[in-house]
């Protein structure tokens, strides 16, 4: 018979083994679901994980993008994981990520064609000052009307997309497109352009900042009393009372700070990689980050490596599409049972798992 | 009664590190009031549970009526008419009493024929109870009368009793101890469980004493002093705190027409609360569980807010202050619930240290945290209080109820407070423990602290405090003497026995 046993204390070891067991555990099951699908596992692992960074006739090209993809899925995750510490479920980073982009574009666009080395500096006070405010209706409604923070933000994602749809449409449309949805490319405006720092490693501006804010959430988690204080709140809310902190305050920093990063991953975007805003400008990042966020355990550290981890299996994911025919979903249940695999295993860091007798004599 | 109902012959049973019980045997004749008397784990729950058939034993057996018995779950323990009425009420407060009565019931009978049962039973007992109303009304005892219907409608041979009067008034306890004797003069069973002594002196026939998961004892209750039976239970002699002689200060802590609305849906609102304490003052406040102990805490601790004058801390109004500000005016506290509001589980000694030790020990400068010095606080506590932990780095779950609350009381008066405001100081805590807490609290006195302790455990008041008062659904009893005051006098103020009768007999 198995039987489950509470630890006395949270185990060590298995907090840091889960990520590792989980990521065998999904290649192992990735396999058998590849395998089913009538591809050599194998290959297939190999063109996920090895591949876009070794492999010399596509390295040169995937391996810049680890650093593209996982620039804004960490610095969205860091934010996140603030307050999915403190108990304060942020779902709807997607829909501040473009809201970020808007403003932060919106700026560039207004002042076209000034050039001033002041505009980028702005372009990101806007970009993180859209997702703030976007990320603020869901916390005053929360503090004044006790609404869930969960379904607000969410919903706002859908009322983002229509606006950005809407801007690629009319306000933002560039008057020199011949009439095509989308702004002006960005990476054609020098003063608003996000370029790649060193060429060949696909380092832009929003990747400094995820690494920034990598830092930062270390040392507000390790040494500051607002990281105690988010940290006590999502453990023991009533001992968070009792320790003085204040609900509604929290909700307004958590939220305020994940909106305020996804807006500036948003801006760095739009004026990076992806150059202009179009109707499909947001693939999904706010979203992979929640994953991200809980790979990387909510640690800063673990969602730097979980963020480059996310990305290799994107652009792996999008290398074994391209290769072998691997179908888009088959990537996707891969990256769902990472997810999974992570969650089950976190249950080991404060269970131990019993297996022998337990009958009467 | 020689007759055995029921016969444990070396009952064992182990969790990881702890041997719960060890060979444990006694037998429980018919009619019988037994009590099983231990301190805070001692083993009383885990035998107990064993007979109700919530565990497993990993050795030994037992007899029913001569038969073995084995329940593999607490519906078959029902099943052969055993019953229990839980320290802890499992009980839907937004459900009438019939209903919670019928979800406990396997075959439930129509809601009217059952509430006709319930009146039945309830005036035959003396245990008058509505049958119509709603759970979340009801005080403390009347739920608990709710709990022990419930399983006398099941005719039970054996009926189990954990901690049944921690939550009455001294009248209630009377009632209820009737209502035992008549159920045991009609031939049923009862397994008594406490750790008071005059209670048990007063009803049981035969004890049983367990200590460490051993039985090291067994006495006739009505024979043996007090005193002997604590001491077995302990194992050592005992040593009562000692209040040293200090005169009183000025006026430390006043409060005057504190009113707060309970944040909770079916908690108790304080009622125009009035008292002053001096420095140097115990001031007990006596009272039935759920009768305003937690949200008087929550007031006086600042996590309810109230209006400025109600609460004066030296003369400074501070009842708009949040905790922390209070804290730094000398005003500390120790919630009841150790866990999870005194103290976050999954944390460190060290960060629970910090929990409420920020701002009067200095571990935070401009927000930024000192961990050396939050560790060199937590060990200081627990070296000052002999908290029993391998080192600050353990999460607080991992301590036993009496040494985290060693820990928690000791956090507090480290940091030298002008007032100090516990509930429940000493509520699940093995005797040794207990007498330190105590001894410290009437120590932080003597140094000119004023203390006000809430507290159920009425021995433990009359024992530490100079002023005696008593919460009642919300409002606070006049403010009288310790000394001289019996027990009669202290049940009145409590409330009296909450419209119970006695049993007719």
């Amino acid at each position: 018979m198995i039987r489950l046993e509470k630890r006395p204390q949270p185990s060590r070891f298995w907090t840091a083994a889960t990520p590792v067991v989980a990521v065998l555990a999904t290649m192992v099951a990735g396999g058998i679901l590849f395998a089913a699908l009538g591809k050599d596992p194998f290959v297939a692992i190999r063109t996920i994980f090895w591949d876009p960074l070794f492999n010399e006739q596509f390295a040169a090209f995937s391996r810049p993008q680890l650093l593209v993809k996982a620039g804004p899925l960490i610095l969205i995750a860091i934010g996140l994981s603030l307050g999915f510490r403190a108990g304060i479920w942020n779902i709807g980073a997607e829909g501040q990520y473009i809201m970020g982009a808007i403003c932060g574009a919106g700026v560039a666009l207004a002042f076209y064609p000034l050039q001033a080395w002041w505009l980028f500096p702005m372009m990101v006070m806007a970009g993180a000052l859209g997702g703030w405010a976007w990320a603020m209706i869901p916390a005053i409604l929360r503090t004044r009307f006790n609404t869930n923070e969960i379904l607000v933000s969410l919903l706002l994602v859908y009322v983002a997309e229509n606006i950005l749809a809407s801007m690629s449409l009319g306000l933002l449309r560039n008057p020199q497109g011949s009439g095509f949805p989308g702004s002006r490319n960005l990476q054609q405006y020098p003063s608003a352009a996000n370029p790649e720092l060193i060429a060949g490693t696909g380092m832009h501006w929003g990747i400094v900042a995820a690494f920034i804010a990598v830092i930062f959430a270390y040392v507000l988690l390790s040494r500051h009393i607002m990281g105690f204080n988010i940290q006590l709140a999502g453990q023991a809310p009533r001992a968070a009372r009792f320790a003085g902190v204040s609900p509604a305050r929290l909700v307004i920093f958590c939220l305020g700070l994940s909106g305020a990063l996804a807006g500036m991953a948003g801006l760095f975007e739009v004026a990076g990689p992806a150059g202009q805003i179009t109707i499909d400008f947001n693939v999904g990042y706010g979203f992979t980050a929640i994953i991200v966020a809980f790979l990387g355990r909510l640690q800063p550290i673990g969602i730097l490596l979980a963020g480059l981890l996310m990305a290799l299996t994107y652009i792996g994911g999008e290398l074994s599409q391209f290769m072998l025919g691997l179908p888009a979903a088959a990537i996707q249940a891969f990256q769902g049972m990472l997810l999974f695999f992570l969650l089950a295993g976190d249950f080991l860091i404060n269970y131990r798992i019993r297996v022998g007798r337990t009958a009467v004599v | 009664m020689t007759e055995t109902l029921l016969d444990l012959r070396g009952l064992t049973k182990a969790y990881p590190g702890v041997i719960a019980n060890s060979d444990v045997s006694f037998r429980i004749g018919v009619g019988e009031v037994h009590a099983l008397l231990g301190e805070n784990g001692a083993g009383k729950s885990t035998l107990v549970k064993m007979i109700y058939g919530l565990v497993k034993p990993d050795a030994g057996q037992m007899t029913l009526r001569g038969a073995p018995y084995a329940p593999a779950e607490p519906r078959a323990a029902r099943a052969d008419g055993i019953a229990m009425v839980f320290q802890h009420f499992s009980l839907f407060e937004a459900l009438t009493v019939a209903e919670n009565v019928a979800l406990g019931m396997e075959k439930p009978p129509k809601l009217r024929d059952l509430a006709r049962r319930i009146r039945e039973v309830s005036e035959t007992y003396g245990l008058p109870l509505d049958p119509e109303r709603v759970v979340g009304d009801l005080s403390a005892g009347e739920r608990q009368r709710v709990e022990i219907i419930r399983c006398l409608l099941q005719d039970p041979k054996l009926l189990i009793m954990d901690e049944p009067t921690s939550v009455l008034t001294p009248q209630e306890v009377d009632i209820l101890f009737q209502t035992l004797r008549k159920l045991a003069a009609e031939g049923t069973s009862i397994l008594y469980i406490s750790h008071k002594l005059e209670e048990i002196r007063a009803l049981c026939d035969t004890a049983t004493i367990l200590r460490l998961g051993r039985v090291v004892g067994t006495c006739t209750p009505r024979e043996t002093t007090a005193r002997a039976m604590a001491e077995m239970m302990v194992g050592t002699t005992l040593k009562t705190p000692t209040p040293r002689d200090h005169a009183l200060g000025n006026v430390a802590l006043f409060v005057t027409g504190l009113s707060v609305a309970s944040p909770g849906a079916f908690g108790t609102s304080l009622k125009n609360i009035q008292l002053m304490l001096r420095q140097g003052e115990v001031m007990g406040i006596g009272g039935v569980a759920g009768n305003g102990q937690d949200e008087l805490l929550g007031a006086l601790s600042g996590e309810i807010r109230s209006a400025p004058d109600a609460i004066r801390l030296a003369g400074q109004p501070v009842g708009h202050l949040g905790p922390n500000q209070r804290r730094a005016l000398g005003l500390l506290a120790a919630p009841e619930e150790r866990l999870g509001h005194a103290a976050a589980p999954d944390m460190s000694l060290t960060e629970n240290a910090l929990l409420t030790g920020a701002v009067r020990k200095g571990l935070e400068r401009r927000g930024f945290l000192d961990w050396a010095k939050a560790r060199s606080f937590a060990e200081d506590i627990i070296r000052t209080f002999d908290v029993r932990t391998p080192g600050p780095g353990n999460a607080a779950r991992s301590l036993s109820g009496g040494n985290l609350q060693k820990f928690v009381i000791g956090r507090e008066v480290l940091q030298a407070p002008k007032v100090l405001v516990v509930n429940q100081p000493t509520w699940g805590v093995d005797a040794a423990a207990a007498a330190a807490i105590r001894q410290a609290l009437l120590d932080l006195a003597a140094e000119g602290a004023a203390v006000l302790v809430i507290s159920q455990d009425l021995d433990e008041l009359m024992e530490i405090a100079g002023q005696f008062a008593a919460l009642n659904e919300g409002r606070l009893s006049d403010i009288r003497q310790t000394a001289g005051l019996s027990i009669d006098e202290i049940g009145l103020m409590m409330g009296g026995a909450h419209g119970m009768e006695v049993a007719h007999v």
